[in-house]
């Protein structure tokens, strides 16, 4: 478990850190965001996190990353980023349209 | 339990003066509420969205946490291992419901300890029915059958919440919540059908002490809830405390009918007209009384909550610098 410096605390009596945690729900399926919780660090967060995400045996894997360090796209940008690919309809396979007998490709 | 958070807040008025850009956008969150749409906690919202949702967040999860201690009252009184297992499970589970929504309302920007403290100051409410005591094994069952049944009714359409991660920390906890009404019913029935005269007796006791505090879990008559309209247009509440309380009498009367016992309520009848049953009146004095701070256990569960998370301060603390120690040795390496 490796911790980042930029991860060390300095204030004991602050709040613990937040992480965002990720579960895999069995082998073969990818790790799918489920939450945040606080802990200390990197270990205690994925024992809570299997403490309050999998007491079902929700998962079989679990990945934390502390939440500040998560990069996201601006909501803003949504219609700007996003959209463009609305009328490229011709990435889709089924924009081709072809003769019956070789239409299973 | 869980929505009496909105019903309970003073009737905010909308601000006036907005400039012209903040009134667009406004306009265009309205539309994307109108038309279905969930609302992340990035996307531009409100303010008195905001409050609003972090008030009813904050208020539910509080109501998990501070639910644990009626029933944790009986974890070394079970009666049996099975029980005890079963009863420390669903106390797990409303500590972990507690921690989902603690997570969904930070992300508006409130922080974890804002919200503790706010409990712990006793400015934050938390759902009237755990300010009743918890005096018999029975009331185990009961709160099963009756506090997280209504529990559910009120739940699962927050499941549909405007707000998406509330909705989608609604889901996983209306998942686990089953479990809980269904094991109470389940204990209840036992003594009910196997017990001896004095065990079904303590069940009927138990029942006629819940019945009315599980009723007021709706929160006040419709006519009487400020806030619920907006709530509703927001996408925030889907329905309507009284019709949710009516479909809760409904669902019991056969319930209590297969467990055998009597709902302690005189004028509960079938009215054909209506095709639901009508029931007596609430005793609104006393749900005000409880919500002011006056019921039977306020103090007590106020000072179990500021007790557990004054004894817990060194343990956070040695996390916090065992954490700092290790991260140190590792850059030294």
């Amino acid at each position: 478990m490796t911790t980042s410096v930029a991860a060390v605390p300095v204030d004991a009596a602050a709040e613990w850190p937040l992480w965002e945690v990720f579960v895999r729900a069995k082998a073969g399926l990818d790790h799918k965001h489920c939450g945040s919780l606080h802990a200390p660090d990197a270990k205690a967060a994925i024992q809570l996190a299997r403490d309050v995400y999998t007491r079902r045996q929700e998962g079989t894997s679990v990945w934390v990353v502390r939440s500040e360090q998560i990069v996201a796209s601006d909501p803003a940008d949504k219609a700007m980023y996003f959209d463009p690919m609305e009328d490229k309809v011709y990435r889709h396979p089924t924009f081709y349209v072809l003769p019956e007998s070789v239409n299973h490709i | 339990m869980y929505t009496q958070a909105m019903d309970l807040a003073p009737k905010e008025e909308r601000k006036v003066g907005q400039s012209a850009d903040e009134a667009e956008r406004e306009a265009r969150f309205e539309a994307r509420i109108a038309a279905g749409d969930f609302i992340e906690a990035k996307d531009w919202m409100p303010e008195h969205y905001r409050r609003t949702l972090v008030r009813q967040i904050s208020q539910h999860a509080h109501s998990e946490i501070v639910g644990m201690l009626p029933e944790g009252n009986w974890i070394t009184r079970a009666p049996t291992l099975k029980r005890k297992a079963i009863l420390l499970a669903k106390v797990q589970d409303e500590g972990g419901h507690g921690l989902y929504l603690y997570a969904a309302a930070e992300t508006l920007g409130t922080s974890r300890d804002q919200m503790t403290e706010a409990l712990l100051a006793g400015k934050a409410k938390y759902s009237s029915i755990f300010n009743y005591p918890t005096l018999t094994w029975a009331d185990t069952g009961t709160i099963g059958w009756l506090v997280d049944g209504a529990a559910i009714m009120n739940q699962v359409p927050l499941t549909r919440c405007s707000f998406a991660p509330y909705a989608r920390a609604m889901v996983r906890v209306c998942r686990e919540e089953s479990f809980h009404q269904r094991q109470g019913f389940e204990s209840l029935l036992t003594m009910m059908k196997q017990g001896t005269d004095a065990q079904r007796a303590m069940v009927q006791e138990s029942v006629n002490r819940w019945w009315w505090p599980s009723l007021m879990m709706f929160g006040p008559p419709d006519d009487e809830s400020p806030n619920s309209a907006q709530s509703m247009r927001w996408g925030i509440k889907r329905v309507s405390n009284d019709e949710l309380r009516q479909k809760f009498v409904d669902a019991c009367v056969e319930q209590a009918k297969v467990l055998g016992v009597t709902l302690p309520d005189p004028a509960l009848k079938w009215n054909a007209e209506r095709g639901a049953h009508d029931f007596g009146a609430i005793d609104w004095p006393e749900f005000w009384r409880v919500v002011g701070g006056d019921g039977p256990c306020n103090r007590e569960r106020l000072e179990a909550r500021n007790k557990a998370w004054d004894d817990g301060a060194w343990v956070r603390e040695a996390a916090m610098v065992h954490a700092r120690k290790q991260a140190l040795k590792e850059k030294a390496t």
